[in-house]
């Protein structure tokens, strides 16, 4: 799956700031073009990653469901605002507000709540999240968190 | 009528005039001993307890954004400091359940602590980083200290000094107030270890213990002989394992008075650490369920409660100290936050946050006495901090 992540990425990184937080379905579009590249390379891999981990086989195919990213919002607020702040305004982590986020590589925040950063208190967030969704969360924080 | 016979008439019709809804100084006089608030973190409120009647007695609103909020109480009981991430400290009447003052003092804070003599609040600030020094009957500022760095387990020690540790730096500052609180002597403790993470106070205001993040073992000062330097305890707890990941910063709190142990969480992993604090060394660990948030001492020092971090945060464990057993372990719901003894323990009071209550449970029999809807509730303070150090 690591393929999948850095072909979207890469397309990601490359456009401008205001397509990147445009419409999500030709984001989706860009991950399913991702996904049908790593499924050639590795389909093996693909098949049995998507049976360990069901959320990653929805890669390409769908944002998290409704009550998903209700799911998610609360975790980001409120399991992430102990260190980062319910308003994500920063505390003993950094600032996670749109001005904050948006200037970043949407791959490299992704990664950083994935796998967290050695040698600080930001834990990996791999167990909790699948990649799509960790990608939700990513679009989201750099277009101002919803409350 | 005379005016001395007036007086009193008078006095006694003053508190009506307050304007809170029931507040407590309009019915017969009482005491403020068995009070209290809970954080109700999203919506910047307090419940205002009554930990007698297991009841709330409103809530009490406009404290700003208190998502890592914490409170001290003034000498007297009556008031209650709370500090809230958005640098605002608020004081609070629990006589009347109304906000007295409140003033933003920093752009960030994450807690603070009351002086010994009960003149001075002190807030621990991130940003900018430092600790600034309020005066507890106006608010004013007194004096500011800045560290250059996120300021975390900011204590009062006696001697009516604080004892505080900054994160960034890996240092100790000890302020003392006692000559002039305008100008306090800083006795500055360098390389006590990467990243403290929190601190404690030994209830008898000696020991001030910071806790270490970025690696192995805790800093100790001795705070009736700063001149002996911090020294390291435990520097080989957890050596050559990996850590598992830490979800919540684990908080420091708790001092067992039995055989002189003191009970810390450990950081990453899940286990609570039993330190002899007569040698300075690890006696012990108890695996518990995850990772420990607070482990806190009932007042009579018999029992640990135990909560955690996510994703084990439904989860309550209560160890006995004698045997170093957990005895009974409960699931009041998702996201238990915080714990806090009635004042001789008789009773602990829980916080269960996604539930949006809290409950009081009989910490003998482990029975739950009452449920009290709260709103997204977090840190539970009852007044009988007010007599404590450290806390």
């Amino acid at each position: 799956m690591q393929g999948t992540r850095s072909a979207t990425g890469c397309r990601c990184r490359s456009v401008p700031a205001e397509s990147r937080t445009g419409p999500v379905p030709s984001r989706w579009m860009l991950m399913l073009s991702g996904i049908a590249f790593a499924a050639l390379a590795a389909l093996t891999v693909l098949a049995l990653s998507s049976l360990v981990s069901p959320a990653s086989a929805e890669a390409g195919a769908a944002a998290p469901s409704p009550a998903r990213q209700k799911e998610l919002i609360h975790l980001v607020r409120q399991e992430c605002g102990f260190c980062h702040g319910l308003r994500l305004t920063g505390g003993l982590g950094a600032p996670l507000t749109a001005q904050a986020m948006r200037d970043k590589p949407a791959e490299t925040l992704e990664a950083v709540i994935r796998h967290g950063i050695p040698g600080t208190a930001m834990p990996g967030w791999e167990p909790f999240l699948s990649e799509p969704e960790t990608r939700w969360i990513v679009l989201h924080l750099q277009r101002g968190f919803p409350e | 009528m005379t005016t001395k016979k007036l007086l009193p008439l008078l006095a006694l019709c003053l508190p009506l005039l307050g304007q809170a809804a029931d507040p407590v100084g309009t019915g017969p006089l009482r005491g403020t001993g068995d009070l209290g608030i809970a954080v109700e973190r999203a919506r910047g409120s307090l419940q205002w307890l009554d930990t007698s009647k297991l009841a709330s007695l409103g809530r009490i609103e406009g404290l700003g954004d208190l998502s890592h909020a914490s409170a001290v109480f003034s000498r007297d009981a009556r008031y209650a400091y709370v500090f809230g991430r958005d640098g605002g400290l608020t004081k609070v009447d629990l006589l009347t359940g109304t906000v007295v003052k409140r003033v933003i003092q920093s752009g960030n804070s994450i807690g603070g602590a009351i002086s010994q003599d009960g003149r001075f609040i002190a807030a621990a600030n991130y940003t900018p980083g430092g600790v600034k020094v309020f005066d507890a009957e106006t608010l004013d500022l007194v004096v500011e200290i800045p560290t250059d760095s996120k300021v975390i387990g900011l204590e009062d020690i006696p001697g009516n000094r604080f004892g505080f540790s900054l994160w960034d730096k890996g240092e100790i500052w000890v302020a003392d107030l006692s000559e002039n609180p305008k100008q306090p002597r800083i006795t500055r403790f360098t390389h006590i270890g990467t990243q403290p993470y929190d601190a404690l106070v030994s209830p008898d205001g000696r020991w001030y213990v910071a806790g270490l993040y970025g690696e192995n073992g805790i800093a100790v000062l001795d705070t009736w002989n700063l001149e002996a330097g911090v020294r390291r305890a435990l520097p080989d707890y957890g050596r050559g394992e990996e850590k598992l990941p830490v979800y919540k910063m684990p908080h420091l709190e708790t001092w067992a008075m039995v055989g002189n142990l003191a009970f810390i969480p450990g950081v990453g992993r899940h286990e609570v650490v039993i330190v002899d604090v007569s040698t300075w060394t690890q006696v012990g660990v108890i695996p518990v369920a995850g990772q420990p948030v607070f482990v806190m001492a009932q007042p009579d020092g018999r029992r640990l409660w135990v909560n955690f971090a996510f994703p084990h945060y439904d989860t309550v464990q209560v160890i006995d100290v004698p045997t170093r057993k957990i005895v009974h372990e409960m699931k009041p719901g998702k996201a238990v936050l915080h714990m806090e003894f009635t004042p001789r323990g008789e009773h602990v009071w829980l916080s269960v946050r996604d539930a949006n209550k809290l409950e009081v449970y009989d910490t003998a029999s482990f029975k739950k006495l009452a449920e009290l809807p709260a709103d997204s509730p977090s840190g539970i303070f009852f007044t009988a901090r007010a007599h404590r150090f450290g806390l």
